[in-house]
């Protein structure tokens, strides 16, 4: 064997074992991260389970935070057979699905027109469904409350200190953003689908219901629970129109009812907040698989 | 019936107009390919006649009708594109069934026109699967299925074959044939392959800067060019392009390229070319497989000339040549035992029964 083959059969299996080491270490340290932002991630609700679990007294006796002492379920139980928290419950389940669902009637429509069908307008029309949504809530909502209160002097019709008013000013907040991302999942599904479905004989409902909406179900599933999540965690708009105690919703009702005074009932805000914080987390669960497809879907052209 | 017309057609984008004007009549059961460099306007041509793209002005008539206004699915036409445009959420059987569904044509009806367009693409076994599942060219198969199950009166292809590799396209070529053999649509293809544009046509459309340049048989464009655009474009290698000047001398024509090489005119081209005597800006064209080497027996209108050859390219079967003359390379095919060599002089023959005569100005072939 020559010197040089010699030395090209030593230098190969040295080269291997130094990319696995240098991949080993990349290993170790993604894990390292990663464990690092579980824990950052997952001390809230860990806190939020463990403080649910303990009565108001160990609470107050400031004992070990991360352990419970005498573990009760007394704080969910109440919370259960309370009818407040029900109804916190019930009226913001009702109104997140319904903000849901009239969202994806309107955003799905829109962006299909103007992502889909060139007409005089139709990017300009684009740009400001997107520049509407970086208007902040705490900007809009003294001008609502106004428009609101102009409702009902003008129709009769009270807006505010109703649970379901928020359904119609939801939607101020999703549809513009849900809108925008289908645009892009729209746009990046190639033309000759459409052009091949128009001459298969389909019309433009039917090139939506039958093609575009099955295509882009990664998309319309990602844009749903953004939806859900903002009308299921918005505060600002029901603490400023909504008021009695039965029209507020979970995040609100739980920091008004559950905080009297000065008097902080940790024991049940906790476990409120856990299980107000279940249903976004069982709907990411299921459909996290076609959210992350959704998100990166539209980045490149395909 | 169902011929194809097209009647002055032109189509401008804004004010950049893309076809200019174009008249063509394509017959019943014909397979005629539009072919050109990117941006002669083909595609465009093909997908107005398809109904996907708003003419400018002229007509396009399928069966007689004028079809301006008429939307894609109401002309009866089907169309193959490039990138196949599967419905990729739908098996084989769903995508190629999707628009008699829409007729909503009788459901044995339907699974009998997709087992028989299965069985003439021998795609039999895929109706089930999803578009991902398939190979380019099984896609390939299932969007001409998708056409052929619809029985239209014209098939409409945008290069299909331009997303399959080199062996695959060769072999869907010979398919797509099959399939006109035994279907007998009239089909429009467009593709800027000049190879596939010859293997397929019964009649070659030759595009050019949104006009036709010439229609004809592939063996029409192939001997006889009418622009000098058709006769580089048509033939692989291209067709070589001297400056050239005819002389008289005691009654005989030459065609003079250099100082050193002139050929006489063959006899039955005399009549024709002795008013270009003395005329200027003439170019003379000969394919490369018009110049060969020397051989024992030379054909009547055969003429040696010799040349030092710059480059020698052995393909195997033959060998190109390539050589100068007045500081324009030209390109030989040779016998790969002739002895071609890289920088030695040898002896050809040009065949001048197979020249072109070409006005540079106009593009012409006279």
């Amino acid at each position: 064997m020559s010197a040089t083959a010699q030395a090209i059969g030593s230098a190969a299996p040295a080269q291997r074992a130094s990319l696995k080491r240098s991949r080993r270490w990349a290993l170790w340290w993604s894990y390292v991260f990663l464990v690092m932002f579980a824990i950052f991630f997952l001390m809230p609700p860990v806190y939020m389970l463990i403080m649910g679990l303990k009565t108001s007294h160990e609470i107050a006796a400031m004992t070990n935070p991360w352990w419970v002492f005498h573990p009760t379920l007394e704080n969910f139980k109440a919370l259960l057979t309370s009818k407040t928290y029900l109804t916190f419950f019930r009226n913001s389940a009702v109104i997140s699905l319904a903000v849901v669902a009239i969202t994806m009637l309107i955003a799905v429509p829109a962006a299909f027109s103007l992502g889909r069908m060139k007409f005089w307008g139709s990017t300009t029309l684009a740009a400001g469904v997107f520049l509407t949504y970086l208007i902040p809530d705490s900007l809009l909502f003294i001008p609502l409350f106004k428009i609101m209160a102009w409702v009902h002097e003008t129709t009769g019709v009270a807006l505010l200190n109703h649970w379901w008013a928020l359904i119609i000013i939801y939607p101020t907040l999703t549809v513009p953003f849900c809108t925008w991302i289908m645009i892009g999942y729209f746009q990046s599904i190639p033309k000759e689908l459409d052009e091949a479905a128009l001459i298969d004989g389909a019309g433009y409902i039917q090139m939506l219901t039958k093609i575009f909406l099955p295509v882009a179900l990664p998309g319309i599933i990602a844009a749903t629970i953004f939806a859900f999540t903002v009308s299921w965690s918005e505060f600002l708009y029901p603490m400023a129109f909504t008021v009695s105690t039965d029209q507020l919703v979970l995040p609100v009702g739980i920091v008004t009812t559950l905080i009297k005074g000065d008097v902080y009932n940790w024991g049940q805000i906790m476990a409120a907040c856990l299980m107000g914080a279940a249903p976004p987390l069982i709907i990411y669960a299921f459909l996290m698989d076609y959210y992350i497809a959704g998100l990166t879907a539209g980045a490149t052209k395909g | 019936m169902a011929q194809v017309m097209l009647r002055k057609l032109v189509k401008n984008y804004d004010e950049t107009p893309a076809v200019r004007g174009i008249d063509l009549d394509i017959a019943d059961k014909e397979f005629v390919v539009l072919v050109g460099p990117s941006g002669c306007g083909k595609s465009t041509t093909l997908r107005m006649i398809a109904g996907l793209e708003d003419i400018t002005g002229g007509d396009v008539l399928i069966g007689g009708e004028v079809v301006n206004d008429v939307p894609p699915k109401d002309r009866d036409i089907a169309m193959v594109f490039q990138n196949y445009a599967l419905y990729p959420h739908m098996s084989v059987y769903e995508n190629m069934s999707f628009g008699l569904r829409l007729k909503k044509v009788a459901k044995d009806e339907i699974a009998r026109r997709v087992q028989n367009a299965a069985q003439i693409l021998d795609i039999s076994e895929l109706l089930e699967r999803k578009p991902k599942q398939l190979s380019g060219g099984q896609r390939q198969r299932v969007a001409m299925g998708r056409a052929i199950v619809r029985d239209p009166k014209v098939f409409l292809f945008d290069e299909p074959l331009s997303n399959l590799d080199a062996k695959l396209r060769v072999q869907m070529r010979t398919e797509i044939k099959k399939v006109h053999q035994k279907v007998r649509t009239t089909t429009v293809y467009v593709t800027h392959d000049q190879i596939e544009a010859m293997t397929l046509a019964d009649r070659v459309v030759v595009m050019n800067g949104g006009n036709i340049e010439q229609v004809g048989t592939p063996n029409d464009l192939y001997h006889t060019p009418a622009t000098k655009f058709v006769a580089g474009f048509i033939g692989s290698p291209a067709m070589n392009f001297v400056p050239c000047a005819i002389e008289e001398a005691a009654g005989a024509l030459r065609v003079r390229l250099s100082k050193d090489i002139a050929f006489p005119v063959p006899q039955d081209r005399t009549q024709r070319y002795r008013a270009l005597v003395g005329k200027s800006d003439l170019l003379f064209g000969l394919r490369p497989e018009h110049i060969t080497e020397q051989r024992p027996h030379m054909e009547p209108n055969q003429h040696p000339f010799e040349v030092e050859l710059e480059v020698t390219e052995p393909m195997g079967m033959e060998t190109m040549v390539y050589f100068l003359v007045e500081g324009t390379e030209l390109c030989g095919r040779v016998n790969p035992d002739a002895g071609a060599q890289d920088g030695k002089r040898m002896k050809l023959v040009a065949d001048l029964g197979k020249m072109h005569l070409i006005d540079n100005a106009s593009g012409r072939v006279l």
